[in-house]
């Protein structure tokens, strides 16, 4: 005898082995039906603009490394926080926006870019601007870190071992304070105010780059490439410390800066005429900058991830805190200098952020906070290497979608690329599926 | 009884004094002045109570108009409906004003002109864009409601006009927010005229509010290489775009509205860049420097553009009561709306749906301050 019973949408068949389940089944398929069509078209365009233009297509890549070069620094913040304490942190976007500000007052009204002109009269400009660029940018990573560890110890603490929803809420509550806050009068009022960059801006196209520059980043590149391969070839015949060197911080930051600016440079140097088509791209010292510093900033991340003692603190109080706690790390101290680390990071950002847009509002995290948000998940919140690799993923997008689909569209695409990744990888990119913990 | 003889005797007492009123002010005209004096745009409103008050200041003078000295009535309409309703009401149902000049603000000019019209009062507003203003919901004119300056689209038509003859460009890149009726106002007008005179608009590209990476589209127009390229939106939105195209390395000559005009206007980058304006202190034309000397005496501040349109508005209602030697609303709007009035924002005449046609000042941001360039007619 046969008989079906359904259970919420389940129909168990009593007699048949096999489970099925119906409802909705046609419309999944509808909907991924939608998505594939939608992205066949979006492939079509893409391929139809890059043959129709490709110097134009290529200079749009070029503007989408920098965008997502910015996006990494708060995406590997909002990462981090997520994988220790599994909070969303939504006022990630306003420590960067607090990074931005700070370095407003200490170009503006300190004019701290400027420090070692006044230290040593007689110092090369260059030079000058280089370590003054580096000091802003490390003042504004201090502020924002501090900023980040006392929003921690006051609002996300007390409330540690509640509920999530209520660290959630808090979260969304303290990112309304900074927000508005800003824009009282005696903060940063709720104008938008010009940013002073801390230095000029120049750009390189065919015929400015200089061949030195370019030289030095390829011979970094092909030395780094060089080592690696030795490495891994005696990592592969089992010498274990080699497998060792293959993970040393130096190594990839080479690949990483030599290989990107290698590129973006010789492709901004090369200029070609065919046809009537000119191929003449261009990169800006503000891109060079914002490729340079989150390289340097991710790769230092990486480093006290993975090689020191608070690293692996830090992994062991994300995979389980209880038992971390028992063999006698200091959760609390752990989650602190996590926040310190997202904050200082997205302080960064903040800095090269108006570096390039050049300007600020106290509105102005919401956004990019947003979008490196989507990035992190994107890449698998909670893992590094994911945030990083789906923040420039979001930078493309974005870029390409307000290139040569449909500019106003651009957010809307954006964040639909948010859906299709989790339609397909529903743990993100580098997601790690959830563990079973006994 | 006694109650009585003292509500009648009260009651006569109160016809007498009344009618006492009534008689006194026959040999005076009175004009309202609706502005925001207090709020967030406090500034907008004394500026421009200040230049009507200036221009009302010397008619009286003179003698003031048909024989009649002019009395001001100055209400505070916060540039909100609400608080401009009723100052209107106030002052038409009690103070007996029939010439309102005011208010500053679209949003609140336009209930103002409802109320005008149904009651008769002439209405003009010295700064209010938006063409509701003037034109009614079925698309005829407001016959008692003016206004001293051009509407948005108007300075598209003379950006373009002065793109093409003065700097002789060829090619063209608008860019444009969908969803701001000002700025979409002055780029497609910009976009017909810039064609319709010959040029050629290669690139037009669209934006949200919210965008403040402009990469993608200037990367077009940095491929496209136009002569010109057009921004028609509000300062702080300009000074992201033409950052980037600094960036970019693009070098079309930038132009856009009276939006640019603001002291936080980025001028380094927008330097070489040009855009319209009702108005310029430094226009060397006589009427022009005559109006900023009188001003700066009176109140020691150099005259902002919503203290010449009001000034304008004033001269232009005073001349037409005085052309018309009439106080008869009526009768003063069919001279105003035939009339040619020579005042500090132009010549300017109406056309059918009493929107001024009148030159722009074309300024341009060189060497990080905002000069004079020309006058330009449409």
């Amino acid at each position: 005898m046969e008989h079906t019973v359904s259970v919420r949408g389940v129909d168990v068949q009593a007699n048949g082995a096999s489970l099925r389940r119906r409802d909705g089944m046609i419309l999944n398929r509808i909907s991924q039906g939608i998505f594939v069509v939608l992205g066949l078209f979006v492939l079509y365009v893409l391929g139809r603009a890059l043959l129709q233009n490709p110097s134009v297509f290529i200079q749009q890549v070029m503007n989408g490394l920098q965008l997502g070069f910015i996006y990494a620094l708060i995406a590997l913040g909002y990462t981090m926080i997520y994988g220790i304490v599994k909070l969303i942190n939504f006022a990630h976007g306003d420590v960067f926006m607090v990074g931005a500000f700070t370095s407003f007052y200490t170009i503006g009204t300190l004019e701290l870019h400027r420090w070692l002109t006044w230290v040593a009269p007689g110092m090369p400009e260059g030079l000058a601007t280089v370590v003054g660029t580096f000091t802003v940018i490390l003042a504004s990573m201090v502020i924002s870190a501090a900023l980040a560890v006392v929003v921690e110890r006051f609002a996300y603490r007390p409330l540690r071992n509640k509920p999530r929803i209520a660290a959630l809420i808090t979260a969304v509550g303290v990112s309304f304070f900074l927000e508005y806050f800003g824009a009282l009068p005696f903060a940063y009022t709720n104008n938008y105010i010009t940013y002073p960059r801390p230095f000029e801006v120049a750009v390189y196209s065919a015929g400015k780059v200089s061949p030195v520059l370019m030289a030095a980043m390829w011979t970094i590149f092909v030395v780094a490439l060089v080592i690696y391969g030795i490495f891994f070839v005696r990592g592969k015949r089992g010498d274990a410390r080699a497998k060792l060197i293959l993970r040393h911080p130096l190594l990839s930051f080479g690949l990483q800066f030599g290989g990107f600016l290698a590129v973006v440079l010789t492709l901004a140097g090369i200029r070609i005429e065919t046809g009537g088509k000119v191929w003449d791209l261009s990169a800006s010292n503000v891109t060079l900058v914002i490729m340079s510093a989150s390289i340097l900033l991710q790769v230092v991340l990486q480093y006290i991830v993975n090689n020191t003692r608070l690293g692996k603190a830090m992994r062991a109080a994300a995979y389980d805190k209880p038992a971390a706690r028992l063999m006698g790390i200091n959760v609390d101290g752990v989650i602190t200098a996590t926040f310190a680390l997202g904050g200082g990071l997205a302080g960064a950002g903040g800095v090269l952020y108006a570096t390039a847009y050049k300007q600020v509002h106290h509105l102005m995290g919401i956004i990019p906070g947003l979008k490196a948000f989507v990035a992190a998940v994107v890449g698998g919140i909670g893992s590094i290497p994911g945030a990083f690799v789906g923040s420039l993923i979001m930078g493309q997008t974005e870029v390409l979608a307000a290139g040569f689909i449909s500019t106003p569209m651009r957010d809307a695409i954006a964040f639909s690329l948010l859906i299709i990744v989790l339609l397909v990888w529903p743990q993100g990119i580098f997601g790690e599926p959830p563990a079973e913990k006994v | 009884m006694r109650i009585r003889t003292a509500v009648v005797a009260m009651v006569v007492l109160a016809l007498v004094a009344l009618s006492g009123c009534g008689g006194a002010g026959s040999k005076a005209v009175k004009i309202a002045i609706l502005a925001p004096l207090s709020g967030d745009v406090a500034t907008f409103g004394q500026s421009t109570r200040d230049g009507a008050m200036l221009a009302i200041e010397e008619w009286n003078a003179k003698g003031g108009v048909d024989g009649a000295t002019i009395e001001v009535v100055v209400e505070d309409s916060q540039c909100n409906a609400e608080a401009a309703v009723s100052a209107a009401n106030k002052v038409i149902d009690q103070d007996g004003v029939k010439f309102i000049i005011g208010e500053v603000c679209s949003s609140a000019s336009i209930p103002v002109s409802e109320i005008a019209t149904s009651k008769g009062v002439l209405q003009i507003s010295p700064t209010s864009t938006n063409p509701s203003v003037t034109v009614a919901e079925d698309g005829t004119t407001k016959s008692t409601i003016f206004r001293a300056c051009f509407i948005d689209p108007f300075q598209g038509l003379v950006g373009a006009k002065f793109a093409i003859e003065t700097l002789g460009a060829q090619t063209a890149a608008v860019f444009l927010d969908q969803g701001n009726d000002y700025v979409r106002g002055l780029a497609e007008v910009f976009i017909k005229e810039f064609e319709a005179a010959g040029g050629q608009v290669v690139v037009t590209e669209s934006y949200t509010g919210d965008d403040q990476d402009f990469s993608a589209i200037l990367t077009k127009v940095k491929d496209a290489n136009p002569d010109v390229l057009y921004l028609p939106d509000y300062y702080n939105t300009v000074n992201l775009i033409a950052g980037q195209a600094q960036e970019k390395g693009i070098t079309a000559v930038l132009m856009g509205g009276d939006g640019w005009d603001s002291a936080d206007l980025d001028v380094s980058v927008v330097e070489g860049g040009y855009f319209t304006n009702h108005f310029s202190a430094d226009d060397t034309r006589a009427i022009v420097q005559d109006f900023v000397s009188k001003y700066e005496a009176k109140y020691g501040a150099r005259p902002d553009a919503l203290a010449a349109l009001a000034y304008d508005a004033a001269t232009i209602l005073l001349q037409s009561m005085d052309q018309a030697n009439s106080v008869d609303p009526i009768k003063v709007a069919e001279t105003m709306a035939s009339g040619t009035f020579p005042v500090v924002s132009g010549e300017i005449t109406y056309d059918a749906s009493h929107n001024p046609v009148k030159s722009a000042v074309m300024l341009q941001v060189s060497g990080g301050q905002v000069i004079y360039t020309d006058t330009v007619a449409p």
